[in-house]
């Protein structure tokens, strides 16, 4: 088994590479950069409180989840998307907690994955078969990396055949069970 | 209008019945897009690892366009602007925006305080459509679109609302002083990036880590620095002691975030379980490599819940840990000018320029490695 172990001739001093071909070497080197951004701006605004004034509102036509964290919509957010069905359920119930909870997260990783399947049925509710091969890009798969797309193939087809003459099998000694 | 829709992970198709985007606020504008990248942060919706991206969403935060709408209380832009739109989403209004942090507006994201609002990338950053499409929603139009200058090409300037200013960030979060070695960890677009800004500091080593040859090759050669393949040089931390006489590099950045090979618990934790923020490997390689004192630069995207890290060494090390989204408007004027003097030449780095109907290909192309791709411009038809 390979091991980290070093010997003291494995180390060198840092040694200073040649930089002097380097087009703007050095042109933004500032010595009083410390410390370094995004402290230096520092101008202590906060201390004001949540007391800017504050852009126009954005009107919410649609249902927009807001964090707990803070006490109203922001002036402006995105719309795309609003809450729909188990996934929207879903969603509203991580609303509830705080961003530093695991309730507010994972909920939300389960509602991504139902919104998946929500949104296949969804396609099809709308009569569009969805084209995963295309969707998952599966066509530039074939044109750059062919080898590999016909051995993942080959061994999906390989573990179908298996499972479905193991399910036959099985259907089979049932058919005989069944007779005996 | 057509556009990427998300219809979870590993799975997105170019849309030609997304809805056009419409002003929804007086400080909005809409803008047509000419160049759409996608983003290596991209991956990590499209991978299924952050939390509430929801299904009919559209990527994309590295944007330019021509704008073709205003709202009624937009000063600045004008209908045929060629705009440069970075990805924050900032009011310029409140305390964090007064003291440039544009990436930590308070008022863009209602749905987390964590994170100002960010287009295209999940409702955690805001819930905002984002611009791999033919039109986008621009809020807050007189605070962050930057007029894109005439002699400059639409190439290099899609990659000044992200790539380059989160690169930069990262070099200058890391307080670099004159003969400072520098690691970074991660050779994407922001890891080449963050390379080559190191020397702009003064950096007198810069030392860039990865698993792909091909990116490693290519940033040898485009940041000019030494890259190394972590496969091949043993534990990382070890190689990078045994570079500096044990005593560690001045500075490490870590641009990989949190889908960083290398560790495989981290991994089953971090991508495959989703029961921490993602894989921590090259965070904890960044904070074992540093020397004691040293800052660790984070511009690699974590996930919002807990993560594991080294945070023991961190105190017995007394390292200054800087982290945050790029305040991409802040440094615009000057990455202008070091693009405009050839310091800088972000073009270099696009190896795939793909229609927008192909955004599904594209998508697969750049998450999987193929075909040598370091970074992909999307083009909308209307473009």
């Amino acid at each position: 088994m390979l091991t980290d172990e070093t010997k003291p001739a494995d180390f060198k001093k840092s040694e200073a590479a040649d930089y002097s071909h380097i087009k703007g070497w050095g042109i933004d080197a500032d010595p009083e950069n410390d410390p370094v951004y995004p402290m230096k701006n520092r101008n202590n605004a906060e201390h004001e409180g949540y007391a800017w004034k504050r852009p126009a509102q954005q009107n919410d036509n649609v249902e927009i989840l807001k964090s707990v964290e803070r006490p109203n919509l922001t002036a402006v957010f995105g719309t795309a998307s609003p809450p729909e069905g188990l996934n929207g359920k879903l969603r509203r119930f991580a609303f509830k907690y705080s961003e530093s909870s695991y309730g507010r997260w994972l909920p939300l990783v389960l509602a991504d994955r139902v919104g998946e399947v929500e949104g296949i049925i969804d396609d099809l509710k709308k009569g569009h078969v969805p084209n995963i091969f295309a969707e998952r890009g599966w066509g530039s798969e074939w044109k750059h990396n062919r080898t590999n797309f016909l051995l993942k193939v080959a061994a999906v087809a390989a573990v179908a055949v298996v499972a479905v003459s193991v399910l036959s099998s099985n259907k089979e000694n049932g058919d005989n069970d069944d007779g005996l | 209008m057509l556009a990427m829709n998300f219809r979870g992970p590993f799975r997105v198709r170019a849309d030609r019945n997304m809805p056009e985007p419409r002003i929804e606020h007086p400080e909005d504008a809409i803008v047509k897009v000419l160049r759409s990248c996608i983003c290596g942060s991209d991956l990590h919706l499209y991978h299924g690892l952050v939390p509430d991206t929801r299904t009919g969403s559209t990527f994309g935060h590295e944007f330019i366009g021509e704008v073709v709408e205003v709202g009624p209380s937009v000063q600045k832009l004008k209908v045929g602007d060629r705009v440069m739109v970075p990805f924050n989403i900032a009011c310029g209004k409140c305390a964090f925006c007064k003291q440039e942090l544009y990436g930590n507006c308070h008022e863009s994201n209602p749905m987390a305080t964590a994170v100002g609002g960010i287009f295209g990338y999940s409702h955690t950053a805001g819930g905002f459509q984002g611009g791999q499409a033919e039109y986008a929603r621009v809020p807050y139009a007189d605070v962050g679109p930057t007029v894109i200058p005439d002699w400059m090409d639409p190439d290099d300037a899609v990659l000044l609302t992200d790539v380059v200013p989160t690169g930069y960030q990262a070099a200058e979060m890391a307080g670099i002083q004159k003969g400072d070695t520098v690691v970074v960890f991660g050779a994407g677009p922001i890891g080449i990036m963050a390379a080559k800004c190191a020397w702009l500091f003064g950096a007198g080593r810069v030392i860039i880590i990865d698993e792909l040859e091909y990116r490693l090759e290519f940033a040898a050669k485009y940041a000019q620095c030494e890259a190394y393949n972590f496969h091949s040089i043993g534990d990382p931390v070890v190689f990078i002691k045994t570079q500096t006489d044990s005593l560690g590099a001045d500075v490490c950045i870590d641009a990989v975030g949190c889908e960083a090979k290398g560790n495989m618990m981290n991994t089953l934790l971090g991508m495959k379980l989703l029961l921490q923020g993602g894989s921590t490997t090259a965070l904890h390689w960044a904070i074992n490599s540093v020397k004691k004192s040293g800052i660790v630069s984070i511009v690699g995207v974590y996930g919002p819940i807990d993560a594991l890290v080294p945070i023991g060494n961190v105190v017995n090390k007394g390292i200054t840990i800087r982290a945050n989204q790029a305040a991409v408007k802040r440094n615009l004027p000057k990455l202008i000018e070091h693009v405009r003097n050839g310091i800088l030449n972000p073009k270099e780095i696009i190896t795939h320029r793909i229609p927008m109907e192909e955004v599904a290909d594209a998508y697969h192309i750049f998450s999987r490695k193929l075909d040598g791709c370091i970074k992909t411009v999307l083009i909308p038809p209307t473009a």
